[in-house]
């Protein structure tokens, strides 16, 4: 299918595409602009070809500037990321990328601690690179087999931890058990995490009641991408309490744990 | 090259291509991929007296060619709006739609007050928001409860009065005719349907609101039906909408009685849409030999 001139100026080209586990594909894109301008905890949102209404927002867990590459690992779900899935190196693909507000980044000899749940592992890659061995990340899995990167993690130097739902590796059960010890053990300075919604409850509350300062980047059902549609809507308070809704894309992904109405 | 030009209700545009109030907000965001000088219009997203948060997530699903959403009319109200937007979107050099709701025929006539002392070029009365408990739909499904808004709104303001029709109605004829008869000078359509879908593991709605409005092409064969009914049934100007995704569609809906055609859905995958649908239809017309836009408007010879 060619593209008329408009659409042209969107597209990527896929440069690698990986099967990492019963679920999870992990594409590498060719897309130079994009990768420019991207900073961690930012998104692509990603259309599927064929006849699909809307876009995939999928998180970025690599970005190569050199490269002008931007990697992306997601879940499949559904009919479009069934279809994403199913793109081979050499194929275009229509992004619209770098997307939402990242996360903020303190001087890198700080230390943090990184906590990724499930297929919100991915965006906590590039963090953990910027990192290194000042952060500790602990990633929640269903299962070993069900886990995504520990290699990569491994290779950028930080502590890695993982849990398991079944116990088949790691840690039995949440994130929030070696979170607690390595809270008492060495206090960060930031605790960034992406997951489940109660994962993320939970650790924003155990930041709070620490005093750490904590950033979330959250999911939500979306559609432009750019904020002018307003349906990806996450309740934050503002002005003394007032309850404002935002949105997931434009003012998000990530934000402040405790802005967030949880 | 065709002369794109339409003239709806004394106001220019200089194509008739407008992306629809909900889906471009007011207009910033799409600013960055585009001048907006090149649309033909903009109608802005829908405003309320006061601040809106909108009803809770997940307010959007897809559906085959097609979404379901259920945003709720969130907007920063009224005064905002006035303050913070409409002087930006007024510098843009296209038309501006401002489009407004309310709760009640009184609510609405201060809003148009307020726009009438603006130099907003054209107000979009939207009585058809399918996702709203007090006013929306509830004003657009009867003649009688629809004529009253319009009559109050007619009032207050003396600029050209557009209003916004729904599709979730026995008869739309019947409240086109009674919009008109109070005075308004044209009308658009059609708002979204109601829908509806399930999510078959949880058993529960896919929107938290449990019903929202259905856009997308699925829809656009039932605008193309609407668009040509209500321009047979009234004399003021149409504009249309509902799945307008190519050129084609675009001179479709004209040929069924629009005047011009607003873009709604088809941007929030491809915010390059409206730019892609004006070539499309400047193309269509050049193919055909067809000197001007407005000369396909209500051209169906119908069976």
């Amino acid at each position: 299918m060619t593209n008329d001139k408009y659409t042209e100026k969107l597209m990527g080209t896929v440069r690698s595409m990986r099967k990492l586990t019963d679920a999870a594909w992990d594409m590498v894109i060719d897309c130079p602009e994009a990768a420019k301008k991207a900073v961690p905890g930012q998104f692509a949102h990603l259309l599927p070809e064929g006849n699909y209404s809307l876009r995939r927002p999928i998180s970025i867990c690599g970005i190569n500037k050199e490269e002008g590459t931007l990697r992306i690992v997601f879940e499949v779900r559904g009919e479009g990321t069934k279809t994403l899935a199913s793109y081979q190196a050499g194929d275009r693909v229509n992004l619209l990328a770098p997307l939402g507000h990242g996360f903020t980044l303190l001087p890198s000899d700080r230390r943090v601690i990184l906590i990724g749940g499930g297929i919100g592992t991915p965006p906590m890659l590039p963090l953990a690179q910027y990192y290194g061995e000042n952060a500790v990340c602990i990633c929640g899995s269903r299962t070993e087999k069900a886990a995504v990167l520990q290699e990569d993690f491994a290779k950028t130097g930080c502590k890695t931890i993982l849990c398991t739902d079944d116990g088949s590796a790691g840690v039995h059960g949440l994130v929030t058990v070696p979170l607690a010890e390595e809270l008492q053990a060495n206090r960060p300075e930031m605790i960034y995490a992406c997951g489940p919604m109660p994962m993320l409850r939970s650790v924003a509350a155990m930041a709070k009641e620490q005093g750490i300062p904590c950033e979330v980047s959250l999911e939500e059902r979306m559609g432009c991408g750019v904020g002018a549609c307003l349906v990806c809507a996450c309740n934050v308070y503002i002005n003394d309490g007032e309850i404002h809704a935002a949105h997931v894309c434009k003012d998000g992904p990530v934000f402040d744990a405790e802005r967030v109405v949880w | 090259m065709a002369d794109l030009s339409v003239k709806i209700c004394g106001v220019e545009f200089k194509n008739p291509i407008i992306p629809a109030s909900g889906v471009f907000g007011y207009g910033r965001e799409y600013a960055q991929f585009y001048d907006l000088s090149r649309l033909g219009g903009i109608a802005a997203k829908g405003t309320t007296p006061k601040k809106q948060n909108g009803n809770p997530a997940p307010r959007i699903a897809e559906t085959p060619s097609g979404i379901l959403n259920s945003v709720g009319l969130q907007n920063p109200g009224m005064d905002a709006f006035l303050a913070d937007e409409l002087p930006w979107l007024l510098k843009q050099n296209t038309v501006i739609l401002a489009n407004f709701a309310g709760s009640s025929p009184e609510l609405c006539a201060e809003s148009a007050a307020k726009l009438d002392k603006t130099d907003v070029q054209m107000l979009e009365l939207n009585i058809s928001c399918p996702n709203v408990k007090n006013g929306g739909l509830a004003f657009g499904a009867d003649p009688k409860t629809a004529a009253g808004m319009v009559k109050a709104v007619r009032a207050a303001t003396t600029k050209p009065l557009v209003v916004k029709l729904s599709p979730n109605v026995t008869d739309i004829t019947e409240i086109a005719k009674a919009v008109e008869a109070e005075g308004a000078d044209a009308v658009s359509l059609i708002n979204t349907l109601l829908g509806m879908r399930i999510d078959l593991r949880t058993r529960r709605p896919i929107l938290r609101n449990n019903t929202g409005g259905l856009s997308g092409p699925a829809v656009f064969p039932v605008a193309v039906r609407m668009v040509w009914q209500v321009a047979n049934a009234v004399q003021i100007p149409v504009i249309g909408m509902g799945g307008v995704q190519s050129g084609k569609d675009a001179a479709e809906l004209m040929m069924a009685g629009a005047s011009a055609v607003q873009v709604g859905t088809a941007i929030v995958a491809d915010p390059y849409a409206p730019l892609r649908i004006i070539d499309e239809l400047n193309d269509w017309l050049d193919e055909n030999g067809i000197a001007t836009a407005a000369e396909l408007t209500k051209t169906v010879k119908a069976w």
